[in-house]
């Protein structure tokens, strides 16, 4: 029992990361129809810098505010330089652009930082709760609870503000959202920058956990797009819940069936998952017109 | 002048040409390794353009059925006594049938599903390689006997250029025909639109299927001749970076140009022999040249420059 629960603890933790950055993928794909594989490496920014920042001297909470800054712009640059002077342009010439972004951000960090692995004290000490036999690291609990409250924040800006509600409308149908005198193209640099900010925050929080280093990006993108599929390509919601699945898979079959093939066990169940739900957990059939 | 130049197979033709001439242009046996490596990586991307340029699915994947032919040829001969030929072949039957038997599932999901569900096929396949080290050597993988034919030894650069430039020549003939036939048309219809495609006949799942199985065989192929061109097979071959890389090449040549492919592929095995001399700044070149490329050729650079081309002449 105390075994369940020490799984449970680390696949949810594990989950809360791939949510956050499945649910970057969901914000930018619904704006733009976009799928950002440089995800991952808003991720790597959130730690890389504040990792280095810290090193300099700078106390930690700054540190991280530097780091999602820093995130937030290269979200905003990539919009800009890259995709923007892409736009019209196939889907999987879009998804290359943001391959060939995510290779680049990756060697300017291996540059810029270095090649190592770092890692920065846990904001609340490293001495584990004990709670019914089972470890729970405080760290996991703030990764938990950021992760909530990045959901909770993003819903409250979608339904309650008026940019957030044209952030919905863009996604909903871009040409309508520019009749109604939306400046879609605005919104869709938004949601670049908020993606890239909610990636920065989970890599702040996780870094002292999970340690970071220039090349982090890829897996968590990897597992974040997947997550963001098994959910429902487009639904924040089924982001949120593919990632903490996926978390979960991982982590349950690494304990105890095998760790070498962890990733495999989480694999066969998308698959499984698509193969009965080709739309996702909580997507809708799309109906393609002739 | 200009029908020749549209002509189907004047593609095959230039090809055939090229792999004929450039052993007499090229200096060293390393610029020969280094054409071998073009024609063993286009191999694949022609394979996986038809599926994807012309059939219009996405694979994430195709690097696992890529490392199915690499490891047949490397685990065959070491671990049951087969000779390398034979053990060529059973790869790419297991490769055939793989694709056969996931295809059908598979294949019924659409867009970004269809990406991750390929994706997923091809972790599971590398992962396999990596664990089963038994067999494989695991994360440092093994090494590959070299192709004997005939008591003849295939190792020399040379042997290899002309060996895969003459697959890849044929490679791209197959192509072509496929393209220029019921089938071929087939594949395009399914990639305008699947619904319109049902509504004339054709049968959709089945012209996907047979799309799926010919760019694994392509792919297995392509796996076996670098395999035994390097003597060494790592998961490295079979890993997720590797589809991406193959998708890559199929894109910035020009996705439903057989040509294109070719030269998507050479110039990613181009670039980071160029950019070695960039030591450190290799990647951050790397990437923002898949960028430029993307963002100033979208289409592909063949087609693009095709269109180019075109309208100056009108």
């Amino acid at each position: 029992m105390p075994e369940l629960l020490q799984f449970l603890f680390s696949g949810l933790t594990v989950g809360a990361i791939y949510a956050l950055v499945a649910v970057g993928f969901t914000l930018i794909y619904n704006a733009s129809d976009v799928i950002n594989f440089a995800q991952g490496e808003f991720v790597m920014l959130g730690g890389m810098v504040t990792f280095f920042a810290a090193a300099a001297g700078v106390p930690i909470p700054l540190a991280a505010l530097m780091a999602i800054v820093v995130a937030t712009a290269v979200g905003l640059i990539l919009h800009r330089l890259a995709i923007e002077p892409a736009r019209g342009a196939s889907a999987v010439t879009l998804i290359i652009i943001t391959i060939g972004a995510s290779i680049f951000l990756r060697g300017v960090a291996a540059i810029v930082f270095d090649k190592n692995f770092h890692s920065y004290p846990a904001f609340l000490g490293s001495e584990p709760w004990r709670i019914g036999g089972a470890a729970l690291l405080p760290q996991s609990m703030i990764v938990l609870i950021g992760a909530g409250a990045i959901v909770v924040a993003l819903w409250a800006f979608m339904t309650m503000t008026l940019t957030g509600k044209a952030l919905v409308a863009t996604s909903a149908n871009r040409l309508a959202a520019r009749l109604v005198g939306i400046n879609t193209g605005a919104i869709v640099g938004l949601s670049f920058a908020v993606s890239a900010a909610i990636g920065a925050i989970g890599g702040v929080l996780m870094t002292p956990i999970t340690l970071t280093s220039y090349d982090v990006g890829t897996l968590l993108a990897l597992k974040g797009f997947a997550a963001a599929m098994l959910g429902g390509m487009g639904n924040p919601l089924g982001a949120v819940i593919g990632g903490l699945i996926v978390g979960l898979l991982e982590q349950l079959s690494a304990g105890y069936v095998s760790s070498a093939y962890k990733d495999a066990i989480a694999f066969l169940v998308i698959l499984g998952v698509l193969f009965a739900m080709p739309q996702g957990l909580l997507g809708r059939a799309a109906v393609e017109r002739v | 002048m200009q029908s020749a130049l549209r002509h189907p197979y004047t593609v095959v033709i230039a090809l055939a040409l090229i792999v004929a001439v450039l052993p007499f242009a090229l200096p060293s046996t390393f610029h020969l390794r280094i054409a071998a490596l073009i024609f063993i990586f286009s191999i694949a991307v022609v394979g996986l353009n038809l599926l994807m340029g012309f059939a219009g699915q996405v694979s994430l994947g195709h690097a696992g059925f890529f490392g199915i032919g690499a490891y047949a040829v490397a685990v065959g001969p070491t671990h049951f006594g087969i000779p390398s030929l034979a053990a060529f072949f059973v790869g790419i039957a297991i490769a055939g049938l793989l694709a056969y038997l996931v295809g059908r599932p598979i294949l019924k999901l659409k867009g970004h599903y269809l990406a991750v569900a390929t994706l997923g096929l091809g972790i599971l396949i590398a992962m396999v390689f990596t664990n089963e080290a038994r067999f494989t050597g695991g994360p440092d993988g093994m090494p590959v006997p070299r192709l004997e034919l005939f008591g003849w030894r295939a190792r020399t650069p040379i042997a290899w250029y002309w060996i895969s430039g003459v697959t890849l020549v044929i490679a791209a003939l197959i192509a072509v025909n496929l393209i220029e036939s019921p089938t071929g048309r087939a594949f395009r219809a399914i990639h305008d639109s699947e619904t319109a495609a049902r509504t004339l006949g054709i049968d959709v799942p089945r012209y996907k299927l047979a799309a799926f199985v010919l760019s694994a065989i392509y792919a297995a192929v392509a796996g076996a001749y670098l395999a035994l061109f390097d003597a060494l097979v790592t998961p490295v071959t079979a890993g997720f970076l590797r589809s991406i890389e193959f998708v890559t090449m199929a894109v910035i040549g020009g996705l439903g140009s057989i040509f294109g492919g070719i030269v998507g592929a050479a110039v990613l095995v181009l670039l980071p022999q160029v950019l070695t001399s960039f030591h450190d700044y290799e990647h951050v070149m790397l990437g923002l040249l898949m960028m430029a490329f993307m963002i100033f050729l979208p289409q592909g650079i063949v087609p693009s420059l095709a269109r180019l081309l075109q309208r100056r002449r009108t």
